[in-house]
């Protein structure tokens, strides 16, 4: 058994950063007390239930709603007749209009669950009585959701997030190799699976829409929801103490917030839209599926002389997204040809969009997939062949890295992981009736900061109280931007209030991206210098200043930066049932200075659970002839349960990422990544065989 | 106001008594939190596959989303606010808060609760799937990570703090046993 973290309880030490104290609401947290979006009470609250499409692909020809109108306690039912029209061009900065969002807008189905209505009642029970007596008549048409890179549709993807990779002649290099791999590899499409189903609480207040929503964003959530309703921003206010896990599916306007705001204004009553398990995999975004093609070139010294990486995911025909698979491909190796390429294949599902590492986590299997089947056509260690190709500078961008701690990561894993001595043919070891193998891959995760404002208040008392719309869904941001602003004041932790989860404090970035605790601790260090310089002239208390951090930010020269990590993992196979258990997983990350030591080693051991499910278990399954999603809830959408994981060893590498004023990196979402390919490659060094498509399910494994 | 559809019931819920008028339907998990002000047990699926809802009744851990509160009447019912001895955390649960076995707390309600019920099941002497010896004159084998682990199996937890909740379980256990010797 690893040894329980060193913790402090007392409170006043200074400093506060890297103090591993436990979380501000955790007494909250384990008695009931901490208030989540289903857990408020409001007066002459009404409750919606959705009606959703049994159709992946068609037109409402017709909606009857007598029965469910005469149904004790329906209030009213809301469809495309009589909804509230919303703004088109709503969407991203980064992809554009979403039509995910135009919900209840025309008669149009372009894929199975989509919302076709909302009933409302006094009850919960009401409600869902009512939503089972609509009926609603649809012309179906033929749908397509068979996904693959020969699909006619196939295009190119959004450039947002960069252009494709062309450095020297990838077919040349790849001519000239010693060794060649040339592989397909296939991932499914997996669902964030937050706890929390998305719930929203919306009323009315005068001219201000006021809402209770489980997201990741309150202030991008209501600057979205303002647009999309035609309300300036200032009438529209978004709030939420406790949000209970996001992973990427509560970074816009759910549909739960869209269908109780279109209930509190049409029916002028307080509504309270609470997803259904079922709904929130048929409403809210999953991963895309992809088909990945990689090709490596390396001389018989193990150089890397080409990187190949093709990419293929699919979207909906509704919205623009970018998964960004190829994004390790461009930074991790250097080699005298890379060459990447990203396209889409718009089909009838539900628009796809962030699960915690996005593109990494699919992009990372295929790639560090390959590097293993690489290594083992050049016999060599896997982990040799990943240090002999450290790039001096960004491969592609030829920029300098700020922080490349790479190599420190795979030394201290291996270490930490016994690694020396392994005898690197597969099918070596056998326990009883268990084949055992050991694998790894490593990862470098993209970190930046985005522009957020601040205010400080220096209180007569004393204190200081610090506000910024921020939000907590489990990350420990509460406990990590309070020590921050302790430091960032030199006082001590006592001496800080935070306000976080309104959006009314005003614009702020999202807890997504790995980017909320260096986007918000930049804009509370910003605001606590200006409050500082402002206080050395005595002015009488209080005294508030709001910083924001878009210059500096935006004025960061261009330059490579990124968290890195290796992960490690021992599994055993039954060759017999096909049964993959993992007995061991150790994680080494650089993921900068480490704010919360206690916490991010909670949020990393965390993401590299999640890395666990994905290998073996998630995978959204879609009947191809009804195209409905068929396993929408927990009993046939697995995900690691308790039994499933092992002790689980994550642990940071000194690290300082010179371009943060705090030297911080986002820690959220790389644990996640790196952990398939690397239980991928201890299966194939357990048994022989590769696995190329996850998940790793007992039908890929069993032997005859 | 009572018709065919609801019925006036009462529910003992952490040693108070709640007089309740409810829609029969409704489930164990909706009258504590809609009707008796008990918002700590969550509705993570409402189908008993997530344990977020997990409760006591009777000092046995039950999904409260499969059960319906007209059912319930006679129980005694434990919700994670009843867990606290007089204010005072539980070793449990100050073991969860101390080694960080939870993250966005979704979960947590119910892990406790589960927990809270393992710990009374393991004392009493109930094997697990992994309890390696079943038969009646073996030793009461103590609590390790792989008994915890099996026998907190019904809660999920996606953000994944599995680790340290076999670690807070585990603290918990060694404590009651240090009391008890
Ligand atoms: S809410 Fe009861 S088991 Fe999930
Ligand atoms: S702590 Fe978030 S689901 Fe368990």
């Amino acid at each position: 058994m690893t040894t329980h973290p060193q913790v402090i309880d007392g409170l006043g030490a200074t400093p506060s950063i890297g103090s591993p104290r436990t979380r501000v609401e955790g007494e909250d947290k384990v008695s009931g007390k901490a208030r989540y979006a289903g857990d408020v009470q409001v007066e002459r609250l009404a409750h919606g239930a959705v009606v959703t499409a049994t159709v992946a692909r068609g037109r409402i020809s017709g909606i009857d709603d007598r029965a469910t109108l005469a149904s004790p306690g329906v209030i009213g039912v809301i469809d495309h007749r009589n909804a509230l029209r919303l703004n088109k061009e709503t969407g991203s900065p980064f992809f554009g209009p979403d039509g995910q969002l135009q919900l209840l807008q025309d008669d149009r189905v372009s894929h199975g669950g989509q919302p076709v209505a909302l009933v409302v009642a006094e009850t919960p029970e009401q409600a869902r009585a009512g939503a089972e007596l609509l009926r609603v008549s649809c012309v179906e048409e033929p749908h397509d959701i068979a996904f693959g890179p020969n699909h006619q549709a196939v295009r190119p993807a959004l450039t947002a997030f960069g252009p494709d990779a062309d450095k020297g002649d990838l077919e040349a290099e790849l001519a000239a190799s010693a060794v060649v791999v040339d592989e397909r590899y296939m991932t499914p499409a997996q669902h964030a699976c937050a706890m929390e189903p998305h719930t929203a609480t919306v009323w009315q207040e005068g001219v201000v829409l006021r809402a209770i929503d489980s997201n990741q964003a309150p202030y991008g959530v209501a600057a979205t929801l303002a647009t999309l309703f035609g309300k300036p921003l200032p009438e529209v206010r978004v709030q939420c103490e406790q949000v209970g896990g996001g992973f990427g599916s509560k970074t816009g306007v759910g549909p739960q917030l869209i269908l109780a705001t279109m209930a509190a204004v049409l029916l002028d009553r307080p509504v309270r839209v609470a997803l259904t398990r079922e709904e929130v995999f048929l409403t809210t975004s999953a991963r895309p599926r992809t088909d990945q093609r990689v090709r490596l070139g390396a001389d018989a010294g193990g150089r890397l002389r080409a990187i190949g990486h093709e990419a293929t995911f699919e979207i909906s025909g509704k919205a623009e997204f970018i998964e960004n698979c190829v994004e390790i491909a461009k930074t991790l190796y250097a080699a005298d040809a890379i060459r990447t390429r990203l396209s889409v294949v718009p089909l009838d599902i539900l628009p796809v969009a962030s699960v915690r590492a996005p593109g990494t986590a699919p992009g990372s299997f295929a790639l560090e997939s390959a590097m293993d089947e690489l290594a083992e056509r050049l016999e060599m260690d896997p982990l040799e062949l990943r240090r002999r190709n450290e790039p001096e500078t960004g491969p592609v961008s030829g920029l300098p890295f700020t922080s490349r701690r790479f190599q420190l990561c795979l030394t201290e894993g291996a270490r930490r992981f016994g690694w020396a001595g392994r005898d690197h043919r597969p099918r070596r070891t056998r326990q009883g009736r268990l084949l055992v193998g050991t694998g790894m891959a490593g990862t470098s995760f993209l970190t930046t900061a985005f522009p957020s404002s601040a205010t400080i208040t220096a209180e007569p008392d004393g204190t200081f109280t610090v506000a910024i719309a921020a939000i907590d869904i489990g990350t420990g941001a509460r406990t990590a931007l309070r020590a921050i602003a302790a430091d960032a004041l030199g006082v001590g932790w006592d001496s800080v209030h935070l306000k976080i989860g309104d959006s009314a404090i005003g614009p702020a970035w999202q807890s997504g991206g790995s980017l909320g605790t260096t986007s918000w601790g930049w804009a509370i260090v910003a605001a606590a210098r200006d409050l500082l310089a402002r206080l050395e002239s005595g002015p009488a208390l209080p005294v508030s200043v709001t910083s924001d951090t878009t210059e500096e930010i935006m004025s960061r020269p261009h330059r490579e930066r990124h968290s890195y990590s290796a992960v490690f993992a021992e599994v055993t196979v039954d060759p017999a049932t096909g049964e993959v258990r993992v007995r061991r997983l150790v994680g080494r990350f650089a993921v900068g200075r480490v704010v919360n030591p206690l916490m991010v080693r909670s949020q990393l051991t965390g993401g590299m659970v999640m890395g666990l499910s994905i290998a073996l278990q998630e995978e959204i399954v879609h009947d191809e002839a009804s195209g409905r999603h068929v396993n929408a809830d927990f009993a046939d959408y697995h995900f690691a349960a308790n039994a499933d994981v092992p002790f689980i060893d994550a642990d940071f590498v000194d690290d300082h990422e010179p371009d943060d004023p705090l030297g911080l990196k986002g820690p959220g979402e790389i644990g996640t990544v790196a952990v398939a390919a690397a239980i991928a490659n201890a299966v194939w060094h357990a048994t022989g065989k590769r696995q190329r498509e996850l998940p790793i399910r007992l039908d890929r494994v069993i032997e005859d | 106001m009572t018709d065919a559809t609801r019925g006036a019931i009462s529910l003992q819920v952490n040693g108070a008594e709640h007089r309740i008028d409810v829609d029969n339907r409704r489930t164990l998990l909706d009258a504590l939190r809609e009707d008796t002000g008990h918002t700590g047990p969550k509705k993570g699926c409402d189908f008993g596959q997530c344990g977020a809802c997990t409760i006591l009744v009777d000092g046995r851990r039950v999904v409260s989303c499969l059960t319906l509160a007209v059912a319930a009447q006679g129980s005694e019912i434990t919700t994670v606010e009843g867990l606290a001895e007089k204010d005072e955390l539980r070793p449990v649960q100050e073991a969860f808060v101390r080694l960080d076995g939870l993250q966005c707390g979704f979960c947590t309600p119910g892990q406790l609760c589960s927990a809270v019920g393992v710990l009374a099941e393991h004392a009493a002497g109930w094997p697990s799937a992994v309890t390696a010896d079943v038969s009646p004159d073996c030793p009461h084998p103590p609590l390790d990570a792989d008994e915890v682990r099996e026998r907190m199996s019904g809660n999920l937890c996606r953000c994944g703090a599995y680790p340290s909740i076999v670690r807070a379980v585990l603290d918990a256990a060694d404590e009651r046993a240090e009391v008890a010797r």
